[in-house]
């Protein structure tokens, strides 16, 4: 439905999307995940025909989005950052309109106008005009113009930015509602939006995507992993060469703390390998200061994956 | 065909619910209405005086076309009047669009960029027929009681050129508000134009040079005068559609290259 293949763009210096290659089949939900300015944005503007690609190819339904863009703009449903409205326009008169411009019939402007409002709960809402709506209720008012002509493909971007946690809830609720219906790909910063929405994650950051799966997957192969942070006295590169054996262990870390070795060593969940790595300090002749456990959050997963010194270690 | 309908209506339905709208034809339906009030009465009187004393100096009497000068006079005065206000009408259309970030939703539209130029400019140019239209009422005022009879073929002549320069001012107007987005710079920058259209002739001091006579053709306000004289000329039919369509060219242009330009 979607097939995305070696995007690059650049805005004139340094890229902001480098070689992106990903693909969203039909009827799923994929979620763009990645902290700010990681090009989330310039990558749905390439997708939607707004921006034009440096180098690559993006394709919807078989058409390509540079070469046949009419013919993606009439298959897809859009949200931008900001919701695109005509505050002095009323709910109903503003789906009509934008009903219009993307082409559904006439004769089938009330009915697709009232599905829209009805699956974004606007229906009590339609005769409101948009500036006197809370920004909840704009924000269903822009996804609710994203399906109002039955698009193939919606493409959300942070469709839950800048609302209080019930809002987020509501427009959670409803993309779960329309996920029988449509094929989404959705944009945010937020891990648990995609945790709880998504049947697949993209991870994007700095312009790369460093990490694509189920979350589920995501959760069991990182935030599955264990951390062991260790204060030890001893030389560093002996250090590493003497726990690195021990089977189970991703990575070690070491940095000076006033005069100590701070150790940080990830294993595998589920391995409890304290007892090991600690028998293996002292027989190895290092004075052992401390030794404790912690558990990868999935913010941490994502943290990790995010931030670059991380990503080298963990991959 | 469809597209653009659906971009007119919006547009002069949102025209209709905004205060500069109304504040717009207010304003200018104020200016107007006044001036021919209290204004035209003066110039009459001036008129007389000095119809008076040709007629002392010659020795024969003049006949003075009261509702002839009426009739110029306001129409005059509609057209200074426009220059003032259609940069207030069109600084809006593109820069608030951007703004608004409902340029990005038009763009991922399946609309082309004609369609939307076209039902903007076509929107703006039936609001501004809306806003001179009372002023027909001033001049009808004027045919029921005119004596000499009234000369209705300049009264239409001038509406004609009335209606084909403020095409330009529009089209003029949404170009370079397709090129900000604020819509006060839009504004200014729109007026300045218009204003130096408007009295580019006066620096062709000599009309033998060829530079004279260009600039005295651009001068929008000189074509103009024809039409308040009851001349349709071919020339000055010719230099407002011309402008005009320019207009929109560069707007359909500004358009399409800002699909690129943000590369
Ligand atoms: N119009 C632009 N001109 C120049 N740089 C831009 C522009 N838009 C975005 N960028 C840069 O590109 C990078 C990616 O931005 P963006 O796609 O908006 O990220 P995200 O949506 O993930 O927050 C950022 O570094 C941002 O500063
Ligand atoms: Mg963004």
């Amino acid at each position: 439905m979607i097939e995305v293949e070696h995007l690059t763009k650049s805005y004139g210096r340094g890229n902001a999307v480098s070689d992106i290659s990903f693909k969203v089949n039909k009827g799923e939900i994929v979620g763009f995940l990645g902290p700010n300015g990681a090009g989330k944005t310039t990558t749905m503007r390439i997708i939607t025909g707004y921006l034009p690609a440096t180098s690559g190819t993006a394709r919807i339904s078989g058409f390509d989005v540079a070469e046949q863009s009419l013919e993606v703009r009439k298959r897809i449903g859009y949200l931008p950052e900001t919701p695109p409205l005509y505050p002095e326009m009323s709910v109903h008169a503003y789906l009509e309109f934008i009903a219009r411009i993307k082409g559904v019939a006439t004769a089938d402007i009330t009915n697709r106008t009232n599905y829209a409002m009805e699956a974004t709960g606007l229906l009590e809402r339609k005769d409101d005009l948009i500036k006197r709506l809370s920004r909840g209720y704009k924000q269903r008012v822009g996804i609710a113009q994203a399906i109002v002509h039955d698009p193939d493909v919606v493409i959300l971007d942070e469709p839950t930015n800048g609302l209080d946690p019930n809002q987020i809830l509501e427009v959670r609720n409803l993309i779960n509602r329309l996920s029988g219906e449509h094929t989404i790909i959705l944009s945010t910063h937020i891990l648990k939006e995609v945790e709880e929405t998504c049947q697949r994650v993209v991870i994007i950051n700095k312009g790369r995507i460093v990490a694509e799966d189920t979350p589920q997957n995501l959760s069991k192969q990182r935030a599955g992993s264990e951390r062991t942070h260790l204060l030890i006295r001893g030389d560093e590169a002996a250090v590493k060469a003497a726990i690195g054996t021990i089977e189970g262990i991703h990575s070690i870390e070491a940095k000076d703390k006033e005069g100590l070795l701070d150790v940080t060593v990830e294993n595998q969940a589920g391995t409890d390998l304290r007892s090991q790595i600690a028998a293996r300090v002292v027989t190895s002749g290092f004075e052992l200061f401390e030794l404790r456990s912690e558990s990868l959050s999935l913010e941490e997963v994502f943290r990790q994956l995010t931030t670059e010194e991380k990503t080298e270690a963990a991959s | 065909m469809k597209n653009i309908i659906a971009i007119y209506r919006r547009e002069l339905g949102s025209y209709f619910v905004s205060p500069i709208a109304y504040s717009v034809i207010g304003v200018f339906l104020a200016i107007v209405g006044l001036v021919f009030y209290f204004g035209m009465f003066s110039r009459i009187i001036t008129d007389v005086m000095r119809y008076r004393m040709q007629a002392m100096q010659s020795g024969q009497a003049g006949d003075i076309d009261v509702p002839l000068i009426l009739l110029q006079q306001l129409m005059g005065f509609a057209a200074t009047v426009s220059l003032f206000m259609v940069p207030m009408l069109t600084m809006g259309s593109y820069a608030e669009e951007r703004k608004r970030g409902t340029m990005e939703m038009l763009m991922t539209s399946p609309l082309t960029e004609l369609q939307i130029v076209l039902g903007k400019f076509f929107s703006g140019l039936t609001l501004y027929i809306l806003l001179i239209a009372p002023t027909l009422v001033f001049n009808l005022y004027v045919a029921k009681f005119s004596d000499p009879s009234f000369p209705w073929r300049i009264l239409w002549s001038s509406y004609l050129g009335l209606v084909l320069l403020g095409a330009v001012l529009i089209a003029i107007g949404l170009f370079i508000s397709s090129l900000t987005e604020n819509q006060i710079v839009a504004g200014v920058v729109t007026f300045a134009v218009a204003l130096m259209l408007w009295i580019i002739n006066i620096f062709a001091s000599d009309a033998g040079t060829t530079t004279g006579q260009v600039l005295q053709y651009l001068s929008v306000i000189r074509h103009y005068e024809d039409f308040t004289r009851g001349v349709i000329d071919t020339t000055s039919l010719v230099f407002y559609l011309t402008l005009t369509a320019l207009g929109l060219f560069l707007t359909w242009q500004s358009l399409n290259s800002m699909r690129w330009r943000r590369a």
